[in-house]
């Protein structure tokens, strides 16, 4: 077996990792990146809308500050966040901003001026200052107070993740593409690396480092209707989880927008809603305005899922050979707005939908977005339980996210996370000495080696990946999804048990021979199956709603009890339940628990009474 | 609806000693609003698990899923069936390693690609956390995206007539990111320097101007009015350079 010895080994090549790297290589640390897909294929390049920064330059921003985003960011969060956390991100996030700028992102600029802009599908003007001119500007998003968000067109995720990879380029870090790391190598104390699965010939490859950071993002697709990319699969959260020793925090946090198409589960712009369009049901009739009156769609993400998800099981829904959906409507927009301010909906309606939407309908319904939960750190980004182990980005639970994280924020975190971590590693790394531990290497391969001859041979049994990988999924769609119950959350907790022992019975339905993707799905359905219990049974412990986590049978936010932060562990790999363990959410607060200002909710305060 | 598609697909694992390059024939029903992305999962999932094929955002944004359809480079993600005969015909991009069936190599292609061209913004100035960035034109930051759009799927390079015929072309991705740089007032390399990097028949004195990189690009990429523009610029450095010996 290949071994690689580097200083620091990242798991990831996104933006958070490739962020790291950088940091690590400015520092003359020899630093590699593993990543499925050539780095620049990783999802930050999905992202469309932008980051968010208080730089304030655009007339839309004036009196914003590193104050007013950190305000934002823990309401968003539904004070479920680490206020430290977020306070250090809203303070880095306009230096990495312009970093970024001296790094070769062009992003869009102050143009001074008057100009038109819309809001509710109302046309409205701003004028822009001529001492801004050329400056970083920013759009509107959601859940902010101000225009925040910077970005290059409709293709920031695009244009940050390319220029990340050339500064990588230019500072000589490798990235190793089509590797799939499948363990971590760790002794329950100190991790050194992990064992990867080369995805051109199916040889496994050790890689032995000092720090490991794990930057592999969301794990979306553990549920069957996502928006994340196929590779988004929490395979290496599978391995973490692994340890035994490192746990998963908030995984119940699970954010789902209410706006992604149907067939394949892209998504389409809040921009919609925000430009004027509506919502539909079977039979062509609006419905949000019979639920929230004021608002109507253009009331916050969670509550138009929620009231979505209530609406199709009326039976209002429409029904589909891809399951039953709602319709999006902006033909009433009109031609030449659709096709200029909306031109990125535009044209993913023709393109994959095959629906023109100046004329008809966009099918649309709730979908699994972002994962606020992940490798629990503390604010170094140094994982709990584990000497050595880093994590960053979407992978992690750093968290400034809580239980809501707001449009235009993850993509900033990704590069705040990553700088800051990349730091921490660079400071761990200066007197860090550590023995190379053969005798890990060596188990840890043969262990994931007998787990593919299985496998192959079928010894302990045939059952197909893909048909328990849907199984998986569809419980999750089920029980786990926009609106939970004590009874629909036992019943899928029970399923997913059920489904965990089919997952240790995988047996090849092919040869498995070099990069065989049924191999690689099967290496990994174990991790995902418990995933998918730490956010089913997380879901079903929490007895509250707190943002994107209603409970209809717990529907008020009680700070008196559930002030807290989840933490799954997997304590014993035969276990067919996570251990769940709760933390104060935050250390100390800067800005007390309150309400959020939208989204309408009963709260149960910290002082007050139980009830008998 | 109703349709009954027949799929001839490349077969070849070079992993496995077994294998032979041939062509496989799968059917599927055809759905509302099949895309390639769906049928190739369903024939993976249904039919033959071993059955490799690229795909990550499946949404046209990550340029992971090129592959030749029906004779024609292109996105399979962004392929409608509803826009294909009944009979379909896949196979892997030329000119990029074959990993498996319809998966080749883009990445280590590109890697190079971009080690060549230094693509990367070349300056001395330092980062300073403390000052507030350099303005720029936001006429200017948009004409680079435009340049910035491309996706790497590689769809230009395998409908490349020269590329195809010798393997140390650059293609006309390359010499769009070139062109990026140019443009770039952040990069300070003079023309000269551009020169040595694409001034040969490696780079953009090699393009036959058969204009198929421009035809296929799924990001349509002004890739010809790129070409000629860097062909213009980088003719006159090769002038002054004859007139300089
Ligand atoms: C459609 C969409 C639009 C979005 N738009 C926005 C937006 O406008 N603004 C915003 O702020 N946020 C947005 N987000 C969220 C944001 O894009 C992501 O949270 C962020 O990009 C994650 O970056 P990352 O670096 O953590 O991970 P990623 O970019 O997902 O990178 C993960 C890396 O890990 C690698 N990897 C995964 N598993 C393994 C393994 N087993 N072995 C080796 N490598 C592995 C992958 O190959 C990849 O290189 C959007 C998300 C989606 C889905
Ligand atoms: S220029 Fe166009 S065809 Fe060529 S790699 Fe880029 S996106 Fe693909
Ligand atoms: S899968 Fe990303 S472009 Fe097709």
């Amino acid at each position: 077996m290949q071994t690689i010895y580097k200083d620091v080994l990242i798991i990831g090549a996104g933006l958070a990792g490739e962020r790291a790297a950088a940091e690590a290589a400015g520092a003359g640390l020899s630093a590699v990146c593993l990543s499925i897909v050539p780095a620049r294929r990783s999802h930050s390049a999905a992202a469309m809308g932008g980051m968010q920064a208080a730089l304030g330059n655009s007339v839309m921003g004036e009196g914003d500050s590193t104050d007013v985003h950190f305000a934002d960011t823990v309401k968003g969060s539904d004070w479920g966040c680490d206020q430290e956390v977020a306070r250090l991100f809203a303070d880095t996030a306009p230096i990495e901003m312009r970093r970024l700028c001296d790094w070769g992102v062009p992003w869009n600029r102050v143009v001074p001026g008057k100009s038109k802009y819309f809001k509710g599908g109302k046309q409205f003007d701003k004028e822009e200052k001529e001492e801004k001119r050329g400056l970083i500007t920013a759009r509107n998003f959601g859940g902010t107070a101000k225009w925040r968000t910077c970005y290059v067109s409709d293709g920031t995720g695009h244009s940050v993740l390319y220029t990340m990879d050339n500064r990588c380029a230019q500072l000589g870090v490798e990235v190793h593409d089509k590797s799939e790391a499948i363990a971590l190598i760790q002794d329950g104390k100190t991790c050194y690396g992990a064992i990867a699965r080369s995805l051109r010939t199916g040889e496994l490859i050790a890689y032995v480092a000092k720090a490991t950071m794990v930057a592999t993002g969301g794990f979306g697709k553990i549920y069957k209707a996502s928006t994340n990319a196929v590779i988004c699969d929490g395979g290496v959260h599978g391995a973490v989880l692994d340890t035994g020793v490192v746990p998963l925090g908030n995984m119940e946090a699970v954010q789902f927008h209410p706006t992604g198409i149907v067939p394949t589960d892209i998504l389409v712009t809040e921009g919609c809603r925000g430009d004027g369009g509506t919502l539909l049901d079977v039979n062509e009739e609006r419905f949000m305005h019979i639920y929230e009156p004021d608002k109507a769609e253009l009331a916050s993400r969670d509550v138009v899922a929620r009231w979505m998800t209530h609406h199709m099981r009326l039976g209002k829904g429409v029904p589909s050979p891809y399951g039953e959906h709602l319709w999006l409507d902006i033909r009433h927009l009109g031609a030449d707005h659709i096709t200029g301010k909306l031109r990125e909906v535009y044209e993913i309606c023709t393109s994959f939908l095959g629906v023109d939407p100046i004329h008809q309908l966009i099918p649309v319904r709730p979908t699994q977005h972002y994962s606020m939960g992940g490798v629990r750190t503390n604010k170094d980004g140094a994982a709990y339980g584990l000497k050595g182990l880093f994590s960053a980005g979407e992978a992690a639970c750093w968290d400034m996210h809580g239980f809501n994280r707001l449009g235009g924020n993850s993509l900033a975190e990704t590069v705040v996370a990553g700088g800051i971590v990349g730091g921490k590693i660079v400071e761990f790394l200066k007197d860090y000495e550590c023995e190379i531990p053969t005798a890990e290497i060596t188990r840890t391969a043969a262990k994931q080696q007998q787990r593919i001859d299985d496998m192959i041979s079928g010894k302990n049994g045939n059952e197909n990946v893909y048909k328990v990988r849907e199984a998986m999924q569809n419980a999750l769609d089920k029980g786990a999804h926009v609106f939970r119950t004590e009874e629909g959350l036992t019943e899928c907790v029970e399923t997913l048990q059920a489904v965990l022992k089919r997952a240790r019975s995988i047996g090849l339905q092919t040869d498995g021979y070099g990069a065989s993707p049924e191999l690689s799905a099967a290496l990994k359905i174990e991790g995902q199956v418990k995933l998918a219990l730490c956010v089913a049974y997380g879901a079903l412990q929490r007895r509250e709603s707190r943002g994107s986590h209603n409970r209809e049978d717990y529907p008020a936010r009680n700070d008196r009890d559930w002030l807290t932060r989840t933490l799954a562990y997997w304590k014993n790999p035969d276990d067919d339940l996570p251990t769940l363990e709760y933390e104060d959410a935050t250390p100390s607060f800067e800005m007390p628990p309150g309400d959020r200002g939208y989204g309408k909710m009963q709260i149960i305060t910290a002082d007050s009474k139980e009830e008998s | 609806m109703g349709r009954q598609l027949k799929f001839k697909i490349f077969r070849f694992n070079p992993q496995n000693p077994e294998s032979v390059p041939r062509m496989e024939v799968f059917s599927l029903d055809e759905t509302d609003s099949m895309t390639l992305f769906i049928a190739l999962n369903r024939i993976r999932e249904e039919q033959d698990g071993s059955l490799q094929f690229e795909f990550c955002c499946r949404a046209g944004i990550c340029g992971s899923c090129a592959m030749v359809i029906n004779g024609r480079p292109g996105l399979a993600c962004h392929t409608k069936t509803k826009d294909l005969p009944d009979e379909i015909t896949l196979t892997p991009l030329p000119v990029f390693e074959l990993v498996g069936d319809l998966s080749v190599d883009t990445g280590s292609w590109f890697r190079e690609m971009y080690n060549k061209v230094e693509s990367w913004v070349h300056t001395d100035k330092v980062f300073d956390p403390n000052a507030i960035e350099d303005p720029m034109d936001n006429a200017i930051a948009e004409e680079i995206y435009e340049l910035d759009r491309c996706v790497e799927c590689g769809s230009c390079v395998a409908a490349c007539g020269t590329a195809r015929l010798r393997d140390d072309f650059m293609g006309a991705t390359a010499l769009n990111r070139l062109g990026r740089f140019v443009i770039d007032p952040r990069d300070k390399r003079t023309d000269e320097q551009y020169f040595e990097v694409i001034g040969s028949d490696e780079g953009i004195f090699g393009c036959m101007g058969l204009l198929a990189c421009e035809d296929v690009c799924p990001k349509n990429l002004p890739l010809m009015n790129q070409l000629s523009y860097l062909r213009r610029k980088m003719g006159v450095v090769a002038l002054k350079q004859i007139f300089k010996k």
